[in-house]
């Protein structure tokens, strides 16, 4: 079977005042059926703008898909026309957005909102629709969803809003969800709860799940595998065990070693990623990580490594010395 | 996590009621305790939108009807409010003048702040380079104060009610666009707009059902300003000789011409329509001011 999702050499560029900014630069990684699959990187780093991509939801002006293959399902989502792409989104693949208090129209009905899309893409009638959302609010963990039907978002907590949002993001069936950080805005505990809850849904209902996030404990629980991303290219990608026991890329372990573990022992301080991202605006030839790299060397400086296959099974890395960090490792 | 809890289906029968929608006659109370001039003005509005309607049952003459028996007469009890030079009496003009000057009013408003919202709404959806040939467009237009737009609208269309309505129309419309386009930018920026268009939405829904429902509080706002914004614009026509014509009663009309000749000898010729006037204006102005404050939703009760 063909993985749902094949995303070849994407390249997404923004035309801005400063210059040229190659926000997504040649990206290619596969979305299996039912597989999470999740994407990590500090800020800027072209992980939202990828997923955004995917939908081709990117704001022209500025932005541009400017070259790759978006392969959803057997289909170049890049040459569907906008028509046929409305279809797909919201249909095919639904999205969970990282602002669940902003996210929902405050104006409209919970109940509308979700019955909406069906509407839109289901053809359904009101009746169907709203039996439906009523399943879906059953489905998502919402108690007393027949009162909840008629109330707005502001009269939803955050974590509720999210549940929501994950309601609508399912209605239609769809067979991919792409999460923008569905947590950041939330709790810790009720981050907890939105990822088990969206663990088990997908699970159960057999939907692939892209998950967009700069937390690396979401990445450790509840991904099956991870692309680590850094200035718009992946740096390292790999089964989400594999990344998080046996780093080969400098910028992923720094990631690692910046946040506290529980596997470990206790050390006294973190050990932040020293540096600012690069402006994307000004990169030269080489890799991009170099000025932060604590193991750069002059090879660095001269040509981009590729992403290419290391001693593990499905484990790639772009960095001339995975190789050598791998041996020190296993010294270590 | 799916499982409802015994408690909360108990608590949901209470809570129902509790969250149902305010009834219509709640709303009004509520409105009138927290507004008081506000509904004041609301009922100065509806007075005035009766007296158009029921015109042809309030009015104890005809409004266009001459009777050189009776010019010129102090208000009595047979002539309320007096008769012009003319011998028509002021009451029954003054009734059928808040019909016009509803029409015109209601007419001019609705239809510049529709089109402005529409447009205002979509220029900001989309952005870019539609968005900047709009605004230069309404910048034009903005230049002109609204009385000498319609005057120039006027002396193209010519004069009369429905041409009037047009001519107060147009110069409406960029002021009602510029605003609701920046509240409309503001919507724009608020992610469930992007998270409409990743739903599916077409352009069409997201700005008729997702945007402009966000903008009508501003939107209802503005419109009761341009209601008495409109009525006195007709006004002014009229007094211009540019408006409504005669003998359409009208109260701009009813100020023109020798109503100043007679200010001395019989002020109540254009005492009372000048009144009209002004009442109407400061109804709809107060009243959109405790619209304003009620609409708030930082400021509505949950």
């Amino acid at each position: 079977m063909p993985p749902l999702l094949e995303v070849k050499e994407l390249h997404t560029e923004f035309r801005t005042g400063a210059g040229l900014v190659r926000a997504v630069d040649g990206v290619s990684y596969t979305v299996e059926h039912g597989e999470t699959v999740a994407v990590v990187g500090e800020s800027g780093s072209g992980k939202s703008v990828g997923a955004l991509s995917i939908l081709r939801l990117i704001a022209d002006p500025p932005g541009r898909i400017t070259s790759g293959e978006i392969l959803f399902d057997g289909r170049d989502l890049l040459s569907l026309s906008e028509p046929e792409m409305r279809k797909v989104r919201g249909r095919d693949i639904g999205m969970v957005f990282q602002e669940p208090m902003t996210s929902l129209n405050p104006v409209l009905t919970i109940g509308r909102q979700i019955t909406e899309t069906l509407e839109e893409h289901q053809g359904a009638d009101r009746g169907t629709a709203e039996r439906r959302a009523l399943e879906l609010l059953e489905m998502v963990g919402i108690a007393d969803p027949r009162r909840r039907l008629r109330q707005y978002p502001h009269q939803l907590s955050g974590g509720m809003r999210q549940r929501v949002m994950i309601a609508i993001a399912l209605a239609c069936n769809p067979k991919l969800i792409i999460a923008d950080e569905p947590t950041t805005a939330l709790d810790v505990t009720i981050q907890a709860q939105i990822l088990e809850l969206m663990k088990s849904l997908t699970r159960k209902l057999g939907v692939a799940q892209i998950i967009i996030t700069h937390n690396l404990g979401v990445v450790a629980r509840y991904a099956s595998r991870v692309n680590v991303m850094y200035a718009g290219r992946i740096v390292e990608a790999g089964p989400a065990e594999a990344i998080y026991h046996r780093p080969r890329h400098p910028y992923t372990m720094a990631l690692l070693r910046s946040v506290p573990r529980l596997d470990r022992p206790r050390q006294a301080r973190l050990d932040p990623v020293e540096g600012q991202p690069p402006d994307l605006t000004r990169l030269d030839g080489g890799c991009a990580f170099r000025p932060r790299c604590r193991f750069a060397v002059e090879r660095c400086g001269e040509t981009r490594p590729a992403l290419e296959a290391t001693s593990d099974a499905g484990h790639l890395a772009a960095c001339f010395r995975s190789a050598e960090l791998a041996a020190e490792e296993v010294a270590a | 996590m799916t499982a409802i809890t015994p408690g909360s289906v108990t608590s949901a029968a209470s809570a129902d009621t509790a969250w149902r929608r305010r009834t219509l006659a709640g709303t009004v109370l509520g409105f009138c305790r927290r507004h008081p001039l506000g509904a004041i003005g609301f009922v100065i509005i509806l007075i005035i939108c009766l007296a158009g309607g029921l015109a042809d049952w309030l009015a104890p003459f005809d409004p266009e009807e001459n009777d050189f028996s009776t010019m010129m007469q102090a208000p009595d009890w047979i002539h309320v409010l007096g008769t012009d030079q003319f011998g028509r009496d002021i009451f029954s003009r003054l009734v059928f003048g808040a019909r016009t000057a509803m029409i015109v009013g209601f007419g001019a408003a609705v239809g510049g702040g529709v089109i402005g919202l529409i447009l205002g709404v979509t220029s900001a959806y989309f952005g870019g380079w539609f968005d900047l040939v709009f605004q230069r467009v309404l910048d034009v237009l903005m230049a002109f104060p609204l009385i000498i737009l319609a005057l120039a609208v006027v002396s193209v269309f010519g004069t009369g009610v429905f041409n009037v309505i047009i001519a107060i129309t147009i110069p409406l419309v960029p002021r009602c666009g510029r605003v609701v386009r920046a509240s409309a930018l503001a919507v724009r920026e608020v992610p469930y707009v992007d998270a409409a268009r990743a739903l599916g939405f077409g352009h069409t829904r997201i700005v008729f059902h997702h945007m402009i429902p966000n903008v009508l509080a501003p939107f209802l706002i503005l419109l009761s300003a341009f209601v008495g914004q409109a009525i006195l614009a007709e006004a002014s026509l009229s007094y211009l000789g540019l408006g409504v014509q005669e003998p359409v009663p009208a109260w701009g009309l009813m100020l023109q011409g020798s109503a100043e000749d007679y200010a001395t000898t019989a002020p109540w010729i254009a005492i009372f329509p000048g009144l009209a006037i002004v009442i109407t204006v400061l109804a709809f102005s107060l009243f959109g001011d405790a619209l304003r404050d009620a609409i708030d939703p930082k400021l509505r009760t949950r």
